[in-house]
């Protein structure tokens, strides 16, 4: 078992004016659930796409479970499964047709791709729809039924792109429980997304990617340690109190602030809410009054202008080819 | 733990087991050849598009335009009918491009280009599945010629020959429409011209009335046309009748197209 699943160095694709993916390097320890984080438009998919031998990199090179992508794809594909961003089964066929059609053309003969599509179908909590079309599906459904074409063969690495984009908080839960059970059972997962969140649960390391590249990288910890554990976000009547917050807060408790886009709001980090209520009374005793505050994890958007000083990137769609 | 515990049952689905071996391509093949009979059964109004207009036709021309035409309905129905049947194989041609880009559209492709099996299968199966289309639509044209007063002279021979060269010469003229599934950007784009080309193609033919009767420049038009080609050809096959040179252009059309368009599509399939 090689020790790294992916091994990327310096990869980089154009779409025409587009450069997507800008030198991007990557490396993801077998058996660990790997998160990709960034906006729409980051080149979070066409990194994906080059990985899973669908797109050749315009430069740099990568190896995935020791299988040079341009070199030995089909050795690659033999070894990855990919899941993408829009449900990639057939919708006219039923759940279960598409779990057979996958088994079959994966060497299962039709009796073994008939049970492993009912064990799936089960086991994700689909055998009610099993004979249904998938377009009749929830999309908490469809991402199942995604996934589970994707493990019909358990892949060594599995690439999911953005598994859990516009999922209800139980769908969502239920695809965490899918990818921390392939982990356990020794898979690698390298997913991508857009929320801070779904990659601190879930993933061992994450790199923070923006405009084709990697602009920061490590395990959640270091991450949020970078832009401090908590936040506290504060709304003022007028830009003019938020700056003497600013100053108040540096002042008196060492809090840092955080560039905000909206220039009545203040944002700072805290580490502990005991700090961020008296931080709170503080301003009220000097008349500064607080017309409303939030207190939790960074946002991405947070972590984004802690890392570039500047808000997401707010491309267009992400790198269709 | 219990059996039938969610968690004991997801931990086992995801357990790994042994890579089945890898199958043939061949087996690759006939598993999406199966996909596109599920996708017939399940989608069935794909067909219906397809003979539907045709179906119509065949009735417009035959009882409002056949006395005219050809002295009477009947005596034009059997003109008519074989050249009826050459447009909806072609018609139903332009599914393959249309289903191909739908695919790619809805992600399918990415998926089935992922995995580790012969890489031409998908475009192999899928034509596999509009052979089957075309002999159905083939089966639905002419049992409503049939029930209408159509009587082929060539016999279930003649007609089974006729729809072996349609359905040859439609995997030829399939490979445009392949190509354009994996080039344009929209499958409804693919649709509208795909039309833009088979309504000039199929009218500006001898499938309506006797080229004779139109005027010269057209005649000449409607000569270089390969589907008059075809036609006079189905029509002499079904009628009972040889015709050699008409059955060699149209298999020599059927070869040009292959070799010509079959790389290209191969090509701009590898590059996606």
């Amino acid at each position: 078992m090689v020790e790294l699943a992916v091994e990327a160095r310096g990869l980089e694709k154009r779409f025409g004016a587009t450069h997507a993916v800008r030198g991007v390097d990557l490396s993801v320890r077998t058996g660990s659930v790997y998160g990709v984080l960034g906006p729409n438009g980051a080149g979070k998919t066409t990194t994906l796409r080059m990985l899973a031998t669908l797109l050749r990199p315009d430069a740099g090179e990568a190896r995935v479970m020791g299988h040079d992508i341009a070199k030995d794809p089909e050795a690659v594909r033999a070894a990855i499964s990919l899941t993408g961003q829009f449900a990639s089964v057939d919708e006219d066929l039923t759940g279960r047709e598409n779990l057979v059609l996958l088994g079959r053309l994966l060497g299962l003969g039709w009796g073994g791709a008939r049970e492993r599509a009912d064990e799936l179908l089960a086991a994700f909590d689909l055998s009610e729809a099993a004979v249904k079309q998938v377009k009749t599906y929830s999309g908490g459904m469809r991402r199942r039924i995604d996934i589970a074409a994707s493990i019909v063969v358990t892949p060594e690495l599995l690439f999911l792109d953005e598994p859990t984009t516009g999922l209800d908080p139980r769908s969502r839960n239920q695809v965490w429980d899918i990818v921390r059970a392939l982990v356990r059972d020794g898979a690698t997962v390298l997913l991508t997304t857009q929320y801070l969140e779904e990659a601190d649960q879930l993933a061992e390391r994450i790199a923070v990617i923006d405009r084709g590249q990697v602009i920061a990288e490590g395990t959640s910890a270091t991450l949020k340690a970078s832009i401090g554990v908590r936040v506290l976000h504060l709304a003022f009547e007028a830009p003019e109190i938020a700056g003497r917050a600013a100053v108040l807060l540096a002042d008196k408790f060492g809090l840092e602030a955080l560039p905000d886009a909206d220039p009545a709001a203040l944002s700072v980090q805290a580490g502990d809410s005991a700090v961020a209520a008296s931080a709170i009374s503080a301003l009220d005793a000097e008349g500064m009054a607080v017309m409303s505050f939030a207190f939790g994890q960074p946002s991405l958007d947070e972590v984004f202008l802690a890392l570039t000083g500047r808000p997401p990137a707010d491309a267009k769609d992400e790198d269709t080819p | 733990m219990n059996r039938h515990d969610p968690d004991t049952m997801l931990a086992r689905a995801i357990a790994r087991r042994a890579r089945p071996p890898r199958p043939s391509a061949a087996s690759n093949v006939l598993t999406f050849g199966w996909r596109a009979v599920l996708k017939i059964r399940h989608v069935p109004e794909q067909l219906f598009d397809v003979v539907g207009t045709p179906i119509m036709f065949t009735f417009m021309f035959t009882f409002l335009f056949g006395g005219a035409l050809a002295g009477s309905p009947d005596a034009y129905l059997q003109f008519l009918l074989p050249g009826i049947l050459a447009q909806t194989v072609i018609f139903t041609s332009v599914y393959t491009g249309v289903s191909l880009n739908t695919d790619i559209s809805k992600g399918m492709f990415d998926r089935f280009r992922s995995l580790p099996i012969w890489r031409p299968a998908p475009l192999a199966g899928a034509m596999l599945g509009d052979v089957l289309r075309y002999c159905l639509a083939s089966l639905v044209t002419i049992l409503v010629g049939l029930a209408i007063g159509y009587r082929p002279d060539g016999g279930v021979v003649g007609v089974v020959l006729g729809v072996g060269l349609l359905v040859v010469f439609a995997f030829g003229l399939g490979w445009i429409f392949t190509l354009m599934g994996l080039v344009m950007r929209t499958p409804a784009t693919v649709m509208t011209v795909s039309m833009l080309i088979l309504f000039p193609l199929t009218f500006a033919s001898n499938v309506f009335v006797d080229p004779a009767t139109m005027p010269g420049w057209l005649e000449t038009a409607v000569w270089f046309n390969p589907v008059t080609h075809v036609v006079t050809a189905v029509r002499g096959l079904m009628g009972g009748v040889v015709d050699g040179p008409a059955i060699f252009v149209s298999l020599a059309f059927t070869v040009a197209m292959t070799a010509v368009f079959g790389p290209i599509a191969a090509i701009a399939y590898a590059r996606r």
